[in-house]
C-alpha cells in the first residue's frame, strides 16, 4: 500500500526507527537531524535531542539549516555553552547515542569528513571533524546514515577523521571509557551492522526492492550479507505523512524567513 | 574599563598586522561587521582562530588577510563548502595559508583553558583519529592519578578576540543571549577583546544567571546594528539562510567574489558609529 515513496524517504524512516524513547541523542546536522526529529514526531516522543551548539532537549518545529539555528535554541529546555556541551554532557557520559552523517565510510565504519587525497595537497577539501571525533568515542553507541555509492562506501577511507573500529577493526579494544562505536549504518539501500568479531560492516537488511547485486555494485569492498538477511519494513503511511509535513514546513520556513539582503 | 569606540577605531586600535585573532559566535552572533572593517583596513598576516570559519573567515581569507587558520569545522552550514577557504588550501589563492585543524571538543576546551589562564586543555578525545598525525599541537598525556591516556592541546590565547552581542549598558557590561557558543571563553582568553553590539541601553534588564560579561573585562565596545548579519542575533533578527545559500555561488568564482567584496565591503562605510 505504500509503494509511493522514494529511497531518500526509505532511508530517513529507517534511520528514525533506530531511535527509541529513553535515548539521549547527540544529533548531527542534515540527514541525522531529519531522522531524529521524525522519530520524535512519531514513535519516540520522549527521545532527548541535543545539538553541539549547546541546545539541550530541543524540539524544533522545522529542521534547522545550520547546527545553531535560532529554532533549536527557542524550542530547547535550556541552552548551555559549547564547552559545557562537550565536557559535561558528552564527555561526562550523558549521551546514549550519537547520530552522524559523513562524506565517506569504510568497511570498519571509520568516517572521513576531512579530505579526499593527500592532506598537504588535497584533491577535495571537506569541512573537517567538527563534533564527530569525540561524539563517536564518548557516546554510548553511534548510528551513521548516508547515501550509498562506491564513492561513499569505500574499502579504506583516505583519512580517519572519526573512529569507527580503526584500520584493523581493533582500535577500540582495551581502550577505557570508550563507547561501543557504530552499531548500525543506514543507507538508501540497506542497513549494515558490524560483525561481532571482525567489526567489518555486513548487510543485515535490504530495503524493499533492493537486490544484493545493487548493494554489491554500490560498495567499494567485497561486501558480505548476514545469513538470514531480512527485508527492511517499508515506511508506513503515518511516517510518510509526518516526514513530508516536516519537510514542507521546513522549506516554507527557510524560504520565508530570509530577508535576502546582502551584508 | 570598556571604552566606547567607533568600529573603525576599535579595529584600528586593537587589530594589528600579524596578530592572532579569534572572532567567535557559534553560528549565532558572528561578528561580520567587524570582519568587514578588518578587510577594509587591509590587515595582513593574521592568524585566524574560529571553531567554524563560516562565511566570515571565507571572506577574510579570500580578501588576503590571513596567513594561518586554526579551526575545527570549515563548511558553509547546511549548504556545502567554503570555496574561498578551499581555493586558498587547494590552489594558494590569493595566498597560501597554513592550517591547524582540531575537533570542536578540543577547541572548546582550549578556549576554556585560555580563559582559565592555563597553558593546556585536557580531554578524552582524538581516540583513533588521524588528526593528531597532521596537527603537531595535539599530544597525548597520561593521567597521573589513573594512568588513562588523554589528549592535550595548547590553550587558545589570542592577541585579540572579537564577539558580537545583543547589548551593552552604559558602563560597558555586555549581555549575550541565546546560543552562547564560546563567546565568554574567547573574550576572557584574549589579551584584548572588542565587543560589537546591536544597541547600548540604560539597563540590561536580566535575572541573576544571565551570561553577562562585566565592562571591566572588555577592552572596547562598538555599536554595529545588524552587525552579525547574515548570521543572526537572537531577539533582533533571524539568520539569513538565503544569503548563506547565495554565498555558495559568489564564493565559487574568484571574479564574483571580488565584485561582491568591492560592492558590499570595500566601497561601503560599514555599519558603525
Amino acid at each position: 500500500m505504500n509503494s509511493d515513496y522514494n529511497s531518500a524517504e526509505m532511508m530517513t524512516v529507517t534511520a528514525s526507527r533506530a531511535l527509541e524513547n529513553g535515548m539521549t541523542c547527540f544529533v548531527g546536522i542534515g540527514l541525522p537531524s531529519e531522522a531524529a526529529n521524525l522519530a520524535r514526531l512519531t514513535h519516540a516522543p520522549n527521545v532527548v535531542l541535543i545539538y553541539e551548539s549547546g541546545t539541550l532537549q530541543t524540539k524544533p518545529e522545522v529542521l534547522p539549516l545550520s547546527i545553531g539555528d535560532g529554532e533549536l535554541c527557542e524550542s530547547a529546555l535550556t541552552t548551555v555553552s559549547v564547552p559545557e556541551m562537550f565536557r559535561y554532557w558528552l564527555q561526562g557520559g550523558h549521551v546514549s547515542v550519537g547520530f552522524l552523517g559523513t562524506a565517506q565510510i569504510d568497511r570498519f565504519a571509520n568516517l572521513n569528513t576531512t579530505l579526499i587525497g593527500d592532506y598537504v595537497s588535497p584533491k577535495v577539501r571537506l569541512p573537517g571533524g567538527g563534533g564527530a571525533p569525540e561524539i563517536a568515542t564518548n557516546a554510548g553507541e553511534v548510528f551513521v546514515t548516508l547515501k550509498h555509492s562506491k564513492r561513499t562506501f569505500v574499502k579504506d577511507v583516505d583519512f580517519v577523521t572519526t573512529l569507527g573500529f580503526g584500520r584493523d577493526g581493533k582500535s577500540r579494544d582495551g581502550v577505557p571509557n570508550i563507547g561501543k562505536g557504530p552499531t548500525r549504518v543506514i543507507s538508501d539501500l540497506c542497513v549494515m551492522k558490524p560483525d561481532p568479531d571482525t567489526k567489518e560492516l555486513i548487510v543485515t537488511s535490504l530495503h524493499p526492492g533492493v537486490s544484493k547485486q545493487d548493494v554489491i555494485e554500490a560498495t567499494g569492498w567485497d561486501v558480505r550479507f548476514i545469513s538470514g538477511l531480512e527485508t527492511t519494513p517499508a515506511p508506513t503511511a503515518h511516517e510518510l505523512k509526518i516526514l513530508r509535513d516536516l519537510k514542507e514546513r521546513t522549506a516554507r520556513h527557510h524560504a520565508g524567513e530570509s530577508v535576502g539582503e546582502k551584508s | 574599563m570598556a571604552e566606547f569606540l567607533s568600529l573603525h577605531d576599535a579595529v584600528s586600535s586593537y587589530v594589528k598586522d600579524g596578530a592572532t585573532l579569534a572572532m567567535e559566535g557559534f553560528t549565532h552572533l558572528i561578528p561580520f561587521a567587524a570582519g568587514h572593517e578588518i578587510i577594509r583596513q587591509g590587515r595582513r598576516d593574521l592568524t585566524l582562530i574560529r571553531m567554524t570559519p563560516d562565511l566570515i573567515y571565507d571572506q577574510l581569507i579570500g580578501a588576503g588577510c590571513a596567513s594561518k587558520l586554526i579551526f575545527s569545522w570549515g563548511g558553509n552550514p547546511g549548504v556545502g563548502s567554503l570555496h574561498r577557504l578551499r581555493d586558498a588550501l587547494e590552489n594558494g589563492w590569493p595566498r597560501k595559508i597554513e592550517i591547524l585543524e582540531h575537533s570542536h571538543a578540543a577547541m572548546a576546551c582550549a578556549y576554556e583553558a585560555g580563559a582559565a589562564g592555563l597553558p593546556l586543555a585536557i580531554l578524552r578525545g582524538y581516540v583513533g583519529s588521524d588528526l593528531p598525525k597532521v596537527n603537531n599541537q595535539i599530544k597525548f598525556i597520561e593521567c597521573p592519578f589513573t594512568g588513562e591516556r588523554l589528549a592535550a592541546v595548547p590553550s587558545v590565547r589570542p592577541d585579540v578576540s572579537i564577539v558580537h552581542a545583543q547589548k551593552a549598558d552604559r558602563q560597558g557590561n555586555v549581555l549575550v543571549q541565546g546560543i552562547i557558543g564560546v563567546q565568554k571563553e574567547a573574550m576572557l582568553a584574549a589579551k584584548a577583546c572588542i565587543v560589537t553590539v546591536e544597541e547600548v541601553v540604560d539597563d540590561l534588564g536580566v535575572g541573576p544567571n544571565a551570561c553577562v560579561i562585566p565592562g571591566w573585562a572588555v577592552s572596547a565596545i562598538a555599536v554595529a546594528e545588524r552587525g552579525a548579519h547574515p548570521s543572526y542575533a537572537y531577539g533582533y533578527y533571524p539568520r539569513d539562510n538565503r544569503f548563506y545559500k547565495e554565498w555558495d555561488a559568489i564564493a565559487r568564482d574568484r571574479e564574483a567574489f571580488i565584485s561582491w567584496l568591492d560592492e558590499n565591503v570595500l566601497n561601503t562605510e560599514g555599519v558603525q558609529q
